[in-house]
């Protein structure tokens, strides 16, 4: 304990009573036609006080007990660290034995719906968005290294696609789906034409200014969107034309029970939305790695390292970010059309910037960058406030504990990004095979 | 592999002049720049530089710190636009070009501090750097057409081939950021080598190397001038490199032009001298 510890343990406490006491020390209570102040309880105060103290003791011993986190940490045998380095070793080593376990893996997700309450189902089929989200904005703020504060606004651009579209001219899930996803990546690049030239701060809070925009522009058109009250009925997407509800709500469809010729379960209906949740996450988990290996996707990771030793290699950085501002905001426009397709209502409350800090909070927890994170913390991010439904008013505060002890425990997040491995040719007998299956290098 | 890379050797170049360099060597002027002024607010960072480099030269700017040495690079390479003068580059000019711009036209420079893609692998570092070479199209790319194969198989094939000139080729799949700072400096004039420019600019590539990786950058300097098609300005302090591998050699002081000629005349120069002596 010195000085300094002392020094800083006082401005804490300062900054601790100033921020407490307004948030937490008065409140508005409405009194007749104005508001009045009251103090907060005694109760409350008295955990304030005691919040208070500990800070002030933690922050004066903070060295000791850092250090001593330091030597319990060290003390023990981690096995994540280790754990997840030596799988991806062994999956570089044995490509067929990482083969088989992801087969294995997609076989236990494709039969688990079939077991499971309905209940978990439409959870998973909610962490599944949240992996697509986590996924598309890995790409600008984990790869690119923009930190964009309003991705939601094109999950929004997207879910209203498809619920306008479909309402004023019919269109079905399937057609809107691509459909949306343009129009979402249409709105990154205009978007993006000209933010991209701001950096760091700026552009987050730019970006932030975005999403708000698009938020309040669905709450107010109303003529168009139908404002606070949002769309409803939008219809639920088909397989083949088949319906899973009990009748055809359009004329010539099919229920899916009818044309296979079983009871009607309005199960099939979450199943069926849970599988095809999870073929939009393989489908964006196969495009963005392959993005990562070409061109594209190592010029964002080079802009993120060095924008002006990029330049000076001939790579133009606004084209760059602009694509990669421009394919994160489709998977967006996806996932978006997936979410109004499942709720079958969407209102612009949907889409408020707590979902963007989620989203977010899901691609820092994750690991930047890195894939497989994303998906562990989507994951996490999802399941773990609904297995805590009693603690949902801390919610937020979990999220920002959780992220404290991140960046103390694991700063790099979850699953830290690993680095492809790439085979130079190395010897002649390989470079005349080379030709023949190239792929081998990527 | 002591051959010249095939990717090299195929490589369409306009101004091919290898054969007849010596009817052509006084006329072939790659970069002419003439009047160049940055003024910094009120500060003069150069004033009136011109500067002549001819095809297959190895050009030097020296001068002491802070002379506006690599200011002038940052003007010739786009990432400052002059204050005043006029750069020509193969008799077009580029005053004013963007960055990225003039890159593509051939110019690539190293950075007086090394700036790499540190959390890349040095491979990649090579293959990002052959970004206009490769195959971008996005549907090529994700469905692997033999086009596109092919492309980052060259692309593997050129990194290759620069990583064993600069003897990295074991550190291939290491993160850049952490070898040592030798080879950081020989991975960054590999990278700029995979862009296959005509002009190399190098800011001080000699800063913190032993006399022994001196030698070898002194030896891969003349490589790339002799066997790679290449023109190289250089700013360094390291007189002895200077003397032994420069073609021309211009001295700048406190912004302005003081001196221009071979190393020998150079050597002798009086002002040169007083200049130098004077700052030490
Ligand atoms: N971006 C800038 N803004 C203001 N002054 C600058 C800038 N860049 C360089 N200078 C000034 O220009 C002068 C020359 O700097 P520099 O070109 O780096 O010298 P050298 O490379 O010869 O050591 C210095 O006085 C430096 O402070
Ligand atoms: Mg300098």
């Amino acid at each position: 304990m010195n000085a300094v510890n002392f020094k800083n343990a006082i401005i804490t406490s300062i900054v601790f009573v100033i921020l407490a006491s307004f948030m937490m020390g008065v409140q508005l209570v409405p009194d007749g036609t104005g508001l009045a102040i009251t103090f907060a309880d005694p109760v409350r105060i008295e955990a304030l006080a005691i919040a208070l103290a500990v800070l002030f003791v933690f922050q004066l011993f903070r060295s000791p007990i850092t250090s001593s986190w330091q030597t319990f940490r060290n003390a023990l045998p981690l096995p994540e660290q280790g754990l997840t380095e030596a799988l991806q070793a062994q999956g570089e080593k044995h490509p067929r034995l990482k083969q088989l376990t992801i087969a294995f893996v997609l076989a236990g997700l494709i039969i688990w719906p079939f077991y499971a309450s309905r209940g978990s189902v439409d959870l998973a089929t909610l962490a599944l968005i949240y992996v697509m989200l986590g996924l598309g904005l890995n790409i600008v703020v984990g790869l690119a290294g923009l930190l964009d504060l309003g991705y939601v606004g094109f999950y929004a651009v997207g879910a209203y696609s498809y619920a306008l579209l479909n309402q004023y001219l019919g269109l079905d899930f399937w057609s809107c789906l691509l459909i949306s996803g343009l129009i979402a990546a249409f709105f990154g690049f205009i978007l993006g034409f000209p933010v991209l030239r701001l950096r760091g701060d700026y552009l987050a809070i730019v970006t932030l200014g975005f999403g708000e925009i698009i938020r309040i522009l669905l709450l107010n058109w109303t003529s168009i969107t139908g404002g606070p009250n949002g769309i409803s009925q939008i219809p639920k997407p088909t397989l083949f034309g088949l319906e899973f509800s009990r009748r055809a709500k359009e004329e010539g469809n099919i229920p899916f029970h009818e044309f296979f010729g079983i009871d009607y379960s309005s199960g099939y209906k979450v199943i069926f939305l849970y599988l095809l949740a999870l073929v939009l996450v393989i489908v964006t988990l196969w495009v963005i790695n392959r993005l990562l290996r070409m061109p594209i996707g190592r010029a964002w990771e080079a802009l993120r390292e060095d924008d002006i030793a990029c330049q000076s290699l001939g790579m133009n950085k606004t084209a760059i970010k602009l694509s990669a501002f421009t394919i994160g905001a489709a998977f967006a426009g996806f996932a978006g059309t997936f979410f109004a397709a499942r709720q079958g209502f969407i209102s612009p409350e949907s889409f408020t910037f707590i979902e963007s800090a989620i989203i977010l909070a899901i691609v820092v927890l994750g690991g930047m960058g890195s894939q497989m994170g994303v998906v562990l913390a989507a994951i996490i991010m999802t399941v773990l406030p609904e297995l805590a439904r009693e603690f949902n008013e801390y919610r937020m505060l979990m999220f920002g504990l959780l992220m404290v002890f991140m960046m103390i425990w694991r700063p790099a997040g979850l699953i830290p990004m690993k680095r492809p491995h790439i085979a130079l040719k190395d010897n002649d007998e390989q470079s005349s095979s080379a030709s023949r299956k190239p792929a081998q290098a990527a | 592999m002591s051959k010249a890379h095939p990717l090299h050797a195929n490589q369409p170049r306009p101004l091919e002049g290898v054969l007849d360099m010596s009817s052509q060597n006084k006329k072939q002027n790659l970069l002419e720049v003439d009047d160049l002024t940055m003024r910094f607010g009120g500060l003069i960072a150069v004033n009136k530089v011109k500067l002549n480099v001819e095809k297959g030269q190895i050009v030097s700017i020296i001068g002491p710190n802070g002379a506006g040495k690599t200011t002038v690079f940052n003007c010739l390479t786009g990432f400052y636009k002059p204050s005043d003068g006029r750069i020509r580059y193969r008799g077009e000019n580029i005053t004013g070009s963007k960055n990225h711009e003039i890159s593509l036209k051939g110019i690539v420079r190293t950075f007086q501090h090394v700036r790499l893609f540190k959390s890349m692998t040095v491979l990649e570092n090579l293959l990002v750097a052959q970004h206009r070479h490769l195959n971008t199209n996005l549907l090529s790319g994700l469905f692997k057409t033999p086009a596109y194969r092919r492309s980052e198989r060259e692309a593997l094939d050129c990194a290759a081939y620069w990583l064993d000139k600069v003897n990295l080729t074991e550190m291939a799949n290491r993160d850049a950021g952490n070898l040592a700072y030798g080879q950081q400096r020989r991975l960054e004039i590999a990278r700029c080598m995979v862009t296959r420019p005509d002009m190399l600019m190098l800011d001080e590539p000699a800063a913190g190397l032993n006399p022994q990786e001196t030698k070898e950058l002194d030896e891969l300097i003349c490589d790339l001038r002799d066997h790679h098609d290449v023109s190289v300005m250089l700013i360094e302090h390291d007189m002895k490199l200077v003397m032994e591998i420069s073609d021309h050699i211009y001295v700048i002081n406190q912004g302005t032009p003081l001196a221009d000629g071979t190393p020998e005349q150079i050597k002798n120069n009086p002002d040169v001298i007083k200049a130098y002596l004077g700052e030490a």
